[in-house]
C-alpha cells in the first residue's frame, strides 16, 4: 500500500506493507536518527512526533500516519541546538544512541508544559531509558536550558 | 590540585562527535549497511541441551530471496572463543560458528541468509530440526557432580591449563595464598563466614549488537561492527573461519554502548561466514530479546567469605571462595574469578594472611561475559557486605573500620599482584562522602532508629572499591600521531571509544602536550586497515594505556617539530620557544601552519610520531559509595533516598564525562542492587529477556546521583590519571544492603533486594516464620 504523509515538513508517499512499523518506514526514508532499542516498546528511544505529539514509532502501525505529519529529529535540528549544547557541556551524551528520542521527547514536553518542575520532567520522560548516563546530566542539561529561556523572556 | 596548570585536561571539554551523535547522523552500524546486503537471521535452540542430529532445510532454501541456509555441517569447523584478550591467553576455544550442540535455549543451530528480511524469516519457520534432547545442567551450584557433561566434544582446546575437568564441568579452578590464612583465622577473636550471590545481569547497551559484511576494493572480507575489540575482532574471525589476518579487515564505527557486553564477538561471525561463502554483503542484527538471552551476560556468582578480626576492627585473614558460572560457554570467565579477590582484598590492608579459591563450572544457561567491573563488582558485594557484618558485629561505625584497613602509599598489596600503591586518596574520599550524605547525622547504629512515617525508617550505608588501569603487562597499544598540511594533528588510535569518550580525552591529552587548542586534534579509528594496534576499550585501561602511547607520542612529536623549526630557522633547538602557535627565536618566527606545510612539501621525513605503551603496573583508582534508603516494613519495599560516590580516578582528564561515567556507574550499580531480577525458567530458559522482564532502573527509580572527586596523583599515569570506567559500579549494591540493614536490621545476600526478598527477611526477623 501507499502511505502519503508530511515528513519533516514535506510532503512524502512510500510504499510500504501493512503490517510495518512507523519506525520501519522512517528508516527506509533516510530518517536514521529514528532507532529501535528494545522491541516492547519499553524503551523510547524511537521517539518521534505524530501531528506533534510524541509517539513510540516502533509500535505505531505505519499506515496509521496516513495523511499525518510526523517530525523527527532530522526535523528539528535547529529547535535542538541549545538543548544538544547544553547535554554536550554536561557529557550527557555518552554513546548517544539514546540521544535524539531523548530530545524528540525533551522538546516535545517543552511544548507542552512551559515551565515544568523537575518531577513533571521526570513524570514526563520515565519512558525514555539511558543506560549510559544514570539520568542527571541529562536533568542538569534541561534545567539550564529552562534558566536560559526564562532570561529570554526577561530581556 | 589547582585550576589552571593545565590548559586541555582536567577540563570539561565537550565530546568531539557530540553534534553527530545527538542529532542522530548515521554514524552507527546498522547505519551504513549496504543496500544489497543480505539479511542474515538465527534459528536457535529451544532445548537447554541437545544434539543436533539433522537439519533439514530442502524447504526453506526454496523460498524465494533465499541465498543460503547454513548449518553446522556447513561451516568451518575450527573452534575459538568469542572473548576478546590479548593472546595467548586463557579463553577456551570452545565455540564453533555453528554448533553440533545446542548448549542452552537459544544457541543457535542453523542460520538463514535471505535478500529481505521477510524471506529469511520465512525461511527460518520452514526449517526442522531433529535434536536428540540431553538433560542440561542448570545449576551452578551441583555443575561438578552432574552426569551431563556440557562439553563432551573432543577439539576443544585450552589455550594453557587453568586447572578444567570438562568431565566435571570444571571450566577452571584456581588457588593463591598470601601467608598463612589458617592459622591467622584462627587466632582471630572475630571470625565471620558469609556467603552470597550475584545475579547474571544484563549489560544492557542501548544498541544492540550488529555487524556487516562485504568484501573490499581488494578482497579482504571487511566487518563494519559495534564492538569494542576491533583488532582482537580480526584475529578472532580469522582463527573462526581459517582464514589468514591479512584478509580480515575491521571497522569500528559510533557504538552505542558496550559496557563489556561487546568485549565479546556477537553477530561478527554470523555476517562474516555468509559474505565468506557466498562473496555477498550481510547485515546480522540481534534484536534485543536475542542480545539478552543469547549474547552473553554478567557471570553469576556464589561468594563465600571468611574473615578473621580483631576486636578493633582490624581485618587479619581474610578468604574469598568463589564459585563462578561461566554459562554455556567460557568467554572471560577465567579471568572475571580473578577479579573478585584480587580487587577485593588488597581493600582490607592489613589481612597479610589471605586465601583466594575459585572455582568456574560450565551450565546450559546463556553464556557469562565482560560486563563494567568484571569479577571485583561480585566480589565486592560480598566483601564489602562481611566488612559491613563485621562493623555491626562490633559496633564500629562502618567508615571507621574502613579507615582502619584501608591500603597505604608506598606499600607492596600483596593480593594486588604485589604491585605498590603509588597514589590513594581513598581516606579524603570517605571523609568527602560522609560529609554530603552528612553521615555523623544520619548513621544511628542500631536498626528502626530512624522512623521516617508509619512503618517506614531510614538507614545509611556505605562501601568502598577499587578497580584497575589495564591490565599488567598484558595489554599493550600504539598511538600515531602527526602535523598534517594545514597546520592541525591527526591522532590515529585502535583504542574503540563506544560512547566512553575515549577519542575526547585522547585529543585533550594530545593538545595539552601540542599546548593547542583539544578542536585542533583530529581523531581517528578504528580500522584495522589504518589504525595502530590496540587491544581494545576493556579493562578500564583507554585513559591509562592509551593516553600513555597518546602522550609518549605527543612528546616525541613535538620534539620533532623542534628539531624542524630549529633546522628551517637555524636557531639552535634551546634557543626556541613554542606558544602551541609556532616557533620562535633569535627574532625567527616558524607557524605550527608552515611546518605542516613543509612538512608534506619540502622536509625528507613527515612529522609524525608512533608510540607505544604496556605498563608494568594497574594502578587502582578508588571509590567511596553511600547510600541512604527508606524501607517500608508492611511491603518490603525499598527506597533508595541517596546514592553518593567519591572517586578517586587520580587527575580527572575529562571534568564532564568523568562525572557522567561515575553517575551511570553508579545507576548500573543500583539496578543489580534492587531492581535487576534474573530469572530462569524450570527448561532452563532465560525469561527475562527483555526490557519488559529485566527492570533497567528509569529515571523515576533513581535519586539525584551525587558524585565529588578527591583527585590523586598517579606518578605513572597521563597527567597523573587513572582510570574511572568500571570502579564506578562497585559499590552500590554492598552501601544499599548495609543502609537496608541499618534501617531495619535484617541482610540480603542474594541480589537484587526487591520487596519480596526484603518482606521475607522481616518476616523471618520476626520469627513468625522460618523462610530460607
Ligand atoms: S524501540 Fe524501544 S520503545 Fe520503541
Ligand atoms: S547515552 Fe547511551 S543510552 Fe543514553
Amino acid at each position: 500500500m501507499t502511505l502519503t504523509f508530511t515528513l519533516n515538513g514535506r510532503k512524502m508517499s512510500q510504499e510500504i506493507s501493512p503490517d510495518e512499523s512507523l519506525l520501519s518506514v522512517l528508516r527506509r526514508c533516510g530518517c536514521y536518527s529514528v532507532r529501535s532499542g528494545c522491541d516492547t516498546s519499553n524503551c523510547g528511544i524511537c521517539t518521534v512526533w505524530v501531528d506533534g505529539h510524541a509517539i513510540l514509532s516502533c509500535s505505531y502501525p505505519a499506515p496509521r500516519a496516513e495523511g499525518r505529519s510526523v517530525t523527527t529529529m532530522e526535523g528539528v535540528r535547529d529547535e535542538a541546538q541549545d538543548l544538544m549544547t547544553f547535554l554536550a557541556e554536561e557529557g550527557a551524551d555518552q554513546c548517544g544512541f539514546c540521544s535524539p528520542g531523548f530530545i524528540m521527547s525533551v522538546l516535545a514536553m517543552l511544548r507542552e508544559l512551559k515551565d515544568p518542575t523537575v518531577d513533571e520532567m521526570e513524570q514526563y520522560l520515565s519512558g525514555n531509558l539511558c543506560r549510559c548516563t544514570g539520568y542527571n546530566s541529562q536533568h542538569r542539561a534541561i534545567v539550564k536550558l529552562l534558566e536560559k529561556r526564562r532570561d529570554e523572556h526577561h530581556v | 590540585m589547582s585550576e589552571n596548570r593545565f590548559r586541555a585536561v582536567n577540563r570539561a571539554v565537550p565530546k568531539t562527535d557530540a553534534f553527530s551523535i545527538m542529532g542522530g547522523a548515521p554514524v552507527y552500524t546498522g547505519d551504513m549497511v549496504p543496500r544489497d546486503a543480505l539479511t542474515v537471521l538465527l534459528l536457535r535452540s529451544p532445548h537447554a541441551f541437545a544434539r543436533v542430529k539433522k537439519v533439514h532445510k530442502d524447504k526453506a532454501m526454496l523460498v524465494s530471496g533465499v541465498v543460503c541456509v547454513l548449518d553446522h555441517t556447513d561451516v568451518p569447523s575450527h573452534r575459538y572463543s568469542n572473548a576478546g584478550a590479548s593472546y595467548p591467553g586463557n579463553n577456551p576455544f570452545d565455540r564453533r560458528i555453528l554448533d553440533e550442540y545446542a548448549r542452552y535455549v537459544g544457541d543457535p543451530v542453523a542460520l538463514v541468509a535471505a535478500e529481505t528480511e521477510e524471506a529469511a524469516r520465512k525461511a527460518l519457520k520452514l526449517i526442522r530440526v531433529e535434536y536428540e534432547v540431553l538433560q542440561p545442567v542448570l545449576d551452578y551450584e551441583t555443575a561438578d557432580t552432574d552426569p551431563s557433561v556440557v562439553h563432551p566434544e573432543d577439539n576443544f582446546v585450552f589455550q594453557c591449563d587453568i586447572g578444567g575437568d570438562l568431565e566435571h564441568n570444571v571450566l577452571s579452578t584456581i588457588q593463591s595464598d598470601g601467608g598463612d590464612f589458617d592459622a591467622a583465622y584462627a587466632a582471630c577473636p572475630i571470625q565471620l563466614d558469609e556467603t552470597y550471590h550475584t545475579m547474571a545481569n544484563q549489560q544492557a547497551m542501548m544498541e544492540t549488537f550488529r555487524t556487516y559484511s562485504y568484501l573490499d576494493q581488494a578482497g579482504r572480507l571487511t566487518l563494519v561492527s559495534s564492538t569494542q575489540i576491533t583488532f582482537h575482532a580480526r584475529r578472532l574471525v580469522s582463527q573462526a573461519l581459517g582464514i589468514p589476518q591479512a584478509k580480515v579487515r575491521v571497522i569500528k564505527p559510533r557504538v552505542g554502548g558496550g559496557f563489556g557486553a561487546k568485549q565479546s564477538m556477537g553477530t561478527e561471525l554470523f555476517a562474516a561466514v555468509v559474505t565468506h561463502l557466498t562473496g555477498r554483503p550481510a547485515y546480522c542484527c540481534f534484536t534485543r530479546q536475542e542480545t539478552c538471552q543469547c549474547t552473553n551476560t554478567r557471570h553469576a556468582f556464589r561468594i563465600r567469605v571468611r574473615m578473621g578480626a580483631d576486636l578493633d576492627g582490624t581485618v587479619r585473614a581474610l578468604w574469598v571462595d568463589s564459585l563462578e558460572n561461566a554459562g554455556a560457554y567460557g568467554e572471560h570467565a577465567a579471568n572475571v574469578i580473578g577479579l573478585s579477590a584480587h580487587k577485593t582484598i588488597p581493600l582490607c590492608a592489613k589481612a597479610e594472611d589471605w586465601r583466594f579459591t575459585g572455582k568456574v563450572v560450565y551450565t546450559n544457561t546463556t553464556p557469562g561475559g565482560a560486563y563494567r567491573g568484571f569479577g571485583a563488582t561480585q566480589g565486592c558485594f560480598a566483601v564489602e557486605s562481611t566488612l559491613n557484618k563485621l562493623a555491626v558485629k562490633l559496633h564500629l561505625d562502618p567508615t571507621l573500620i574502613r579507615l582502619k584497613n584501608i591500603p597505604e602509599v608506598g606499600k607492596p598489596m600483596s593480593a594486588y599482584y604485589g604491585e605498590v600503591l603509588q597514589s590513594c586518596s581513598l581516606d579524603r574520599c570517605i571523609a568527602t562522602g560522609k560529609k554530603m550524605i552528612s553521615w555523623d547525622e544520619k548513621y544511628a547504629p542500631a536498626p528502626f532508629s530512624k522512623p521516617s512515617g508509619p512503618h517506614r525508617y531510614r538507614g545509611v550505608g556505605m562501601a568502598v572499591s577499587m578497580q584497575g588501569s589495564g591490565i599488567t603487562a598484558t595489554d599493550n597499544c600504539s598511538v600515531t600521531l602527526r602535523l598534517d598540511d594545514g597546520g592541525f594533528y591527526t591522532l590515529l588510535i585502535g583504542a574503540s571509544d563506544i560512547g566512553t569518550g575515549c577519542d575526547t580525552i585522547l585529543a585533550q591529552m594530545a593538545a595539552e602536550i601540542l599546548q593547542c587548542d583539544t578542536e585542533k586534534i583530529t581523531v581517528s579509528g578504528v580500522d584495522t586497515s589504518y589504525s595502530p594496534y590496540d587491544k581494545g576499550s576493556y579493562a578500564s585501561s583507554t585513559t591509562y594505556i592509551t593516553g600513555n602511547a597518546t602522550t609518549k607520542a605527543a612528546k616525541e612529536l613535538l620534539g620533532k617539530m623542534y628539531d624542524a623549526a630549529a633546522e628551517t630557522l637555524k636557531v639552535p633547538r634551546e634557543e626556541l620557544f613554542f606558544d602551541g602557535e609556532s616557533f620562535s627565536g633569535r627574532g625567527a618566527r616558524l607557524t605550527v601552519f608552515e611546518l605542516g606545510r613543509d612538512s608534506v612539501n619540502r622536509f625528507q621525513t613527515w612529522l609524525s610520531a608512533t608510540a607505544s605503551f604496556s605498563s608494568p603496573t594497574s594502578p587502582p583508582p578508588f571509590v567511596a559509595g553511600f547510600a541512604e534508603v527508606e524501607v517500608d516494613t508492611q511491603t518490603g519495599e525499598v527506597k533508595l533516598l541517596d546514592l553518593v560516590g567519591v572517586v578517586d580516578c587520580g587527575t580527572v582528564i575529562n571534568k564532564a564525562l568523568a562525572h557522567v561515567q561515575a553517575e551511570g556507574g553508579f545507576a548500573q550499580g543500583a539496578g543489580m542492587a534492587l531492581y535487576e531480577q534474573v530469572h530462569l525458567t524450570e527448561e532452563g530458559k532465560l525469561s527475562t529477556n527483555s526490557f519488559m522482564q529485566y527492570k533497567l532502573p528509569s529515571r523515576l527509580d533513581l535519586p539525584p546521583i551525587r558524585i565529588a572527586f578527591e583527585e590523586s596523583y598517579e606518578p605513572t599515569g597521563p597527567f597523573g590519571a587513572k582510570s574511572i570506567g568500571e570502579v564506578v559500579i562497585n559499590t552500590p549494591s554492598p552501601a544499599i544492603m548495609a543502609a537496608i540493614q541499618n534501617a531495619v536490621g535484617v541482610t540480603i545476600q542474594t541480589l537484587p533486594a526487591t520487596a519480596e526478598k526484603v518482606f521475607m527477611a522481616l518476616r523471618a526477623a520476626e520469627g513468625q516464620k522460618e523462610i530460607r
